[in-house]
């Protein structure tokens, strides 16, 4: 029974990420993009809790869905009327040539994916310990086997932030038009 | 906890799927912030891949990865939306194919 529910969940939120994902690359407009954006990522939170990613889920849903995804609407709303009609690719045709050609390649390792299931080796063990994917369990990994990982994850952070504060900053924009 | 569910084959398709769409968006929108939404998308699709694999062996390693992954996913939309604000201060018009300066 709880066999049949579990699949249920899982094809509901696989055709919202599809739908939602194909719904950000068609949408001309920014912002409704960006809601799909958000969608998709609740969506994906709910595969990563079938996975037993509790943290991650948790995570997904503040981080990218709160945070990043706040920032994306209110730069859209900032720079408002300049986002309208989003242009589609109309110019060199090799961009339409690479999508085709990455759209092709990942298909086939979809497909060799599905086809090495006949295998039966992809099939996970049902059953897993109490404390997978437990916040607990992942901040002991970050602080033992993957510490460098953590280190640079962090200097990751502070170089973005000081590159935003360059970015955005008021003084260096007005310096440089009075230069120019 | 037992749950005979999809098993990772199924995740593994889906997350193809996610980057694929993601990399046609990246590839043929001309929109920076479509394409920078396009490259979350790619991001996601890797992150469902390492995350169902971190299920499929038992160890909580592709989780840590994951989450690596999001803060770098962070901090590309800080540094991406900086320059398209910067863009959009400037009034540049908000078009990759008419950023050439820098192509040779």
């Amino acid at each position: 029974m709880s066999n049949i529910i579990v699949w249920v969940i899982w094809i509901v939120a696989a055709f919202a990420c599809i739908a939602s994902a194909v719904g950000v690359v068609t949408f001309s407009n920014p912002f409704y993009s960006a809601l799909a954006l958000i969608g998709n990522l609740s969506a994906l939170a709910v595969l990563y809790l079938l996975l037993g990613g509790e943290f991650v889920a948790a995570g997904q849903v503040l981080v990218y869905g709160g945070a990043v995804m706040v920032m994306f609407l209110f730069v859209i709303a900032y720079l408002g009327d300049k986002t309208d009609e989003a242009p589609w690719a109309g110019g060199p045709s090799w961009q339409i040539v690479g999508a085709v050609l990455a759209a092709a390649a990942v298909g086939t390792e979809v497909i060799f994916a599905i086809a090495s299931n006949s295998s039966s080796s992809l099939q996970h063990s049902p059953s897993i310990a109490r404390s997978f994917g437990s916040p607990e369990q992942i901040g002991r990994l970050f602080l033992t086997d993957h510490l460098i990982a953590f280190e640079v994850t962090s200097i990751v952070l502070l170089v973005a932030a000081v590159g935003g504060v360059v970015l955005g900053s008021h003084a260096r924009i007005t310096d440089d038009d009075a230069r120019a | 906890m037992t749950m005979h569910g999809p098993d990772i084959t199924w995740y593994l398709a889906l997350s193809g799927m996610m980057f694929t769409i993601g990399a046609i968006g990246v590839l043929v929108r001309r929109s920076p912030l479509i394409i920078l939404l396009s490259v979350e998308i790619m991001l996601n699709g890797a992150n469902l891949a390492l995350i169902a694999f971190s299920r499929h062996f038992g160890h909580a390693d592709g989780q840590v990865f994951a989450i690596a992954v999001m803060a770098v996913a962070a901090s590309e939309v800080v540094v991406g939306l900086g320059l398209i604000v910067a863009m959009g201060r400037r009034n540049i018009e908000l078009d990759v194919d008419k950023m050439r300066t820098l192509r040779g």
